[in-house]
């Protein structure tokens, strides 16, 4: 099958990129600069990375906000226009369908950033359970999206939009210009550093992408693949679903309780958290490091075990070099017997016993 | 799509070999660092340790994965690149120099033969 292409695939061939296979999506992976000079860049400079291949669904009518509200754990429908939510979207047993962030541009309006891989069962899942006259309206299709992450990303957007943008709080959005090109502009991201991320129509995406390459080059800024948007994700210990979030794992073993608010309120999966909250967690999501020393990196699906009594007592869900932190770093499923902090793990890399530290928060904050 | 050096002879799993006195230094091709990306660990055997022909001599991490590394001759190990433990990025960017990785002594010299011409490592890679 013919991979799909995002409206910017032309310029990535045209950068260099090493393009991959991404969930059907033609993908950069890496631009020349490679993996970890891009990384670099996003944590000193500016990224602008194409994420156009993830889905944007609105959710509208006159009963949209009771209706997100069912939806989602995090207290969505009850924000503040112009908001932006990080939230989960959950089934009854309190297994996670997607993570995602909505944005609300009013009681009767809603619209949604899903992941990629996950739009066709997100869209699904909305048209499933949302009541009549709710409307879902899939975007995906002619929308593009282009994130702009890095300690310099909000003066340079801020520049193109005619100073409309500085004062933009953290997780709000704005419809504005940008460099010409009309957008809704979200100063939001997944990489752990302050920037925006731009939503426009297909047409518009090259035009905005130069306008963004050009001002960004002068500041040392690069271009960013899948390879560093992952390493930055972690480094800030935020989860990817189909690693570290799925279906058989709840909000609350995955760390997220913050984004679950349960206070009188209905929706898919709340009996069932409001019940696991009572009866306490049996396992949770665990950040460890993996001492520079050792050489080691334990990835994806390595198993954790316990040498005491030789079983495996969990897996890892995200695993990489620490390419700030140095060392390994990662995120593992483990009882809540071995999730304190300074708990000695032992992961099974390939058939050799690594030892690794429970640590608390992120790997990487910036300052 | 990368050149490759016509001194050199290669294997199916992307690892070059040069005549180097006694013996062949083995390092990974372009194609192979171009596949693996940044890459942030080399694990290699000692020297003195007997490898043999299509056996896993070491590992090679980059940021996204971790892949063996395939002896190409059985042989025994003169040398090995102790360099690559602080600076693995030299396989990125010199993989036929800096970037080497074990100096082997073949024992098996008929196994040599096996080895692909440039020509046909060309022809390999451009099959992929």
């Amino acid at each position: 099958m013919e991979r799909r292409k995002t409206p910017l695939w032309s310029k990535h061939k045209s950068l260099g990129a090493r393009l991959i296979d991404f969930g059907g999506w033609d993908m950069p992976v890496q631009y020349p600069a490679g993996t970890i000079k891009e990384h670099l860049a996003v944590r000193n400079a500016v990224g602008l990375f194409d994420v156009s291949h993830m889905g944007e669904v609105y959710l509208r009518g006159p009963n949209a906000r009771e209706q997100v509200d069912r939806l989602t754990t995090n207290n969505v429908a009850g924000a503040p226009v112009g908001k932006a939510v990080y939230t989960l979207l959950c089934r009854p047993d309190g297994g996670v369908v997607d993570d995602c962030i909505f944005y609300k541009k009013s009681d009767t309006e809603f619209f949604v950033i899903v992941n990629a891989s996950n739009t066709p069962k997100d869209v699904g899942w909305f048209r499933e359970h949302v009541k009549f006259p709710c409307d879902v309206v899939d975007v995906s299709d002619e929308t593009a999206l282009i994130a702009v992450q890095g300690p310099k990303a909000v003066a340079m957007v801020d520049a193109l939009a005619g100073s409309t943008l500085a004062q933009l709080p953290s997780f709000t959005f704005a419809e504005t210009t940008v460099a010409g090109v009309a957008c809704t502009v979200c100063r939001t991201g997944y990489t752990g550093e302050d920037g925006f991320e731009l939503v426009c129509a297909n047409s518009d995406a090259v035009a905005l992408w130069n306008a963004l390459l050009d001002a960004a080059t002068p500041l040392g800024g690069l271009p960013i693949g899948l390879g560093a948007r992952d390493t930055l994700r972690l480094e800030s210990k935020l989860p990817l679903y189909g690693n570290d979030l799925d279906d058989d794992h709840t909000p609350l073993e995955a760390g997220l309780g913050w984004a679950v608010k349960l206070d009188g309120r209905e929706f898919f999966g709340a009996e069932r958290l409001r019940e696991q909250k009572r009866t306490g967690l049996t396992r949770q999501l665990v950040g460890f490091k993996i001492d520079e020393s050792l050489r080691a990196i334990a990835r994806h699906g390595y198993p954790v075990v316990d040498r005491a009594t030789n079983t495996t007592i969990g897996t890892v869900t995200s695993g990489g070099p620490g390419i700030l932190v140095g060392g390994a770093i990662g995120l593992a499923y483990v009882p809540v017997a071995y999730a304190t902090p300074s708990t000695q793990l032992t992961i099974d890399c390939r058939g050799k016993d690594v030892p690794a530290t429970v640590v608390s928060g992120k790997f990487y904050k910036r300052s | 799509m990368s050149t490759f050096p016509t001194d050199l002879r290669y294997t199916n799993d992307h690892e070059w070999l040069r005549a180097q006195g006694t013996g062949w230094r083995v390092g990974i091709t372009q194609f192979a660092v171009d596949a693996l990306g940044d890459i942030t660990l080399v694990d290699l055997p000692k020297e003195g340790d007997l490898v043999t022909k299509g056996q896993r001599f070491g590992t090679i991490e980059s940021v996204k994965s971790v892949s063996d590394l395939y002896a190409p001759v059985s042989g025994r190990v003169l040398a090995v690149n102790t360099a690559l433990k602080d600076s693995p990025e030299s396989v990125n960017t010199e993989p036929y120099g800096k970037g080497w990785m074990i100096d082997l002594e073949p024992t098996e010299k008929s196994e040599l033969d096996e080895l692909m011409s440039p020509e046909a490592y060309t022809t390999h890679v451009s099959a992929q």
